[in-house]
């Protein structure tokens, strides 16, 4: 009875609620479980019927060589780019910080500029750029000496992942910036006061009070790097449509194949898909917790530091 | 005394800082030269003429082939696809910022039966990426018969990027004072009316920002559009539409530059014009 009294008493919140809740129930709340759903099926077209496989399309991915192919080229993107990303973006921050630098907010839009253009547009750019036939990334490393022939920067398998992963850091090594800057900027200008005044600089300076202020921030920069490594459909599609031979496929090529794909003759098989799909989003799940976990771990030790 | 996080200062102590600000600003330049030259050769080709492209590398164009823009609004259709892109972010812009902005003013200011599943079960589906949802979202679509329309494209973009902003506005709502639905009440104003004439304009800063963001995702966007516009080329958004430009005209690079020049350019202004917006929101969800 107190129960209804409440919900009659908070009817205009609850009616409030209501069109978020529908949006979130049909692309947020319902896609995760149907997806769970599909992956136990055999299901190869939105018109036929669904066979109950049970686990039977895990099991098939786990003998699938081209599956852990794709995998494990989403594990190099993913530790190809966030190092690379997280430490060029930190000595840009850390550079563009200096308050005596007049130019700061130019420079800063500049290197911010691609993180706001359409990814798949940027990639297809890229693709001109890049191109070994008159393409003017060769025309200018040809002109300068530094290599005697055009390479075929998207078109030979060894040189494709190198390529898409360097195109990915131009593109959002802006946001890191901006997120190494916000974190930079908490820093009080008194700590550095307090600091010189014990005579406290140089590598001590860092170790002791500009680390243990960052490194929280580092953490969550480094979660939102790690999900945007994993998240690289639009790049890849655009720039070599996972090819050449399978040689840039990563887990949402694989997925989207699988899925949609239906141009080299074979029947689409949304269940498997959908399988891979949900083992996918399971390891991103993973990286996410243990990156909970670190954050709350360093938190901790942070403040036992300061305290 | 935020110069002393300066890697220079620690190699030349104190002096000469005049010295460090030319080398970092020659050092800057030539990085902001490597980072903004796809744009300008993107501009300069979309320029050229065809047999210039070749016989004059350089970013200077002889001319101003306007012909290539022509071309690439009308034959290229992207024309009808800009206005698709124009549509489909106006509509998922509306859409978000009523849907998160009501849902984020009660799960941040209020405490009800259902409180904290609604919210928890939005922050544990933050991470998941956009493929792993594809599939159902698409089948959705199709049983709704909006498979193939732009009202079932805008709907599904506008559902796939919520999260965080409800998220965002929670946070927002939550930090103003409590004393102020307590005097709409006193003054006899509803609950409705104070969320709408007290509270919203009072979360313009974030209304701002989540704008921007969904701008940004909506243009931006290239696996649903890709998805949703297979059955129906007529409703391509840009992204997808010069994606599929390549795959036929790949020989045409000043159409293509043009093209893509024009997918471009929107965001790029926006983004100049309203830059401050854009870094507050993206430093918020960091600082969060």
């Amino acid at each position: 009875m107190r129960l209804l009294q409440t919900f009659h008493k908070l009817r205009y919140h609850y009616l409030m609620l209501l069109p978020g809740l529908v949006l979130g129930g049909m692309f947020v709340f319902y896609p995760i479980f149907a997806a769970l759903f599909y992956a136990l099926h055999d299901w190869s077209g939105f018109n036929s019927d669904l066979v109950f496989v049970g686990l039977g399309n895990f099991v098939a991915l786990f003998h699938d060589p081209i599956f852990w192919d794709a995998f494990k080229r989403s594990m190099i993107f993913l530790l190809g780019t966030v190092p690379l990303q997280m430490g060029l973006s930190l000595v840009l921050a850390v550079l563009l910080n200096n308050q005596l630098l007049k130019l700061s907010s130019f420079f800063r839009t500049m290197v911010f500029l691609p993180v706001v253009t359409p990814v798949a547009v940027m990639g297809i750019v890229w693709t001109f750029l890049l191109s070994p036939f008159n393409g003017p990334i060769n025309g200018i490393l040809l002109d300068l000496g530094m290599i005697s022939r055009p390479i075929d920067f998207l078109g030979k398998s060894e040189n494709v992942m190198g390529s898409v992963i360097l195109v990915y850091v131009w593109k959002w090594l802006g946001l890191t910036m901006i997120y190494w800057l916000a974190a930079l900027q908490t820093v009080p200008d008194e700590v550095y006061d307090a600091a010189r005044l014990d005579n406290c600089r140089g590598a001590r300076l860092i170790r002791h009070v500009v680390l243990p202020i960052i490194l929280p921030f580092a953490l969550a920069i480094l979660l939102i790097s790690a999900v945007g490594a994993l998240n690289v459909f639009p790049l890849i599609m655009s720039m070599t449509n996972g090819g050449p031979f399978f040689a840039s496929e990563v887990m949402e090529i694989f997925i989207y194949r699988t899925a949609f794909a239906t141009g080299d003759g074979s029947i689409p098989r949304l269940g498997y898909a959908a399988a891979a799909g949900v083992l996918f989003g399971g390891v991103v799940l993973a990286l996410t917790i243990v990156q909970a976990l670190a954050s709350r771990a360093s938190k901790g030790k942070v403040e036992g530091a300061t305290t | 005394m935020r110069h002393l996080l300066n890697p220079m200062r620690w190699i030349f102590g104190d002096h000469r800082p005049t010295r460090q600000v030319a080398l970092i600003s020659t050092l800057l330049t030539v990085v902001c030269l490597i980072w903004i030259y796809p744009f300008l050769w993107m501009i300069s080709t979309s320029l050229k003429s065809n047999a210039e492209i070749f016989a004059n590398p350089g970013l200077i164009p002889r001319g101003f082939a306007i012909e290539n823009y022509q071309r690439a609004w009308t034959e290229a259709h992207m024309g009808s696809y800009f206005v698709n892109t124009l549509l489909v972010t106006v509509g998922s812009v509306i859409i978000v910022t009523l849907c998160t902005s009501t849902l984020g003013y009660v799960l941040g200011r209020f405490k009800f039966p259902g409180r904290n599943v609604i919210f928890f079960g939005f922050v544990a589906t933050v991470f998941i990426p956009q493929g792993f949802t594809i599939i159902p979202v698409f089948e959705l679509l199709t049983w709704l018969g909006l498979s193939s329309n732009l009202y079932g494209l805008t709907l599904a973009t506008s559902g796939h990027a919520m999260v965080i902003f409800v998220i965002l506005f929670a946070g927002y709502f939550s930090q103003l004072p409590k004393e102020l639905e307590e005097a709409a009440r006193v003054d006899g104003v509803s609950f409705l009316q104070t969320f709408w004439y007290v509270m919203l304009p009072l979360a313009r800063p974030m209304v701002v920002t989540v704008v921007i963001m969904q701008v940004l995702h909506s243009w931006n966007d290239f696996l649903l559009p890709l998805v949703v516009t297979l059955a129906n080329p007529a409703i391509r958004t840009l992204s997808v539409g010069l994606y599929a430009f390549k795959g036929e005209q790949f020989i045409d690079w000043t159409g293509m530059a043009a093209a893509a020049t024009i997918s471009v350019i929107p965001v790029v202004v926006l983004f100049i014009l309203l830059q401050r917006y854009f870094i507050n929101g993206l430093s918020g969800a960091v600082k969060g």
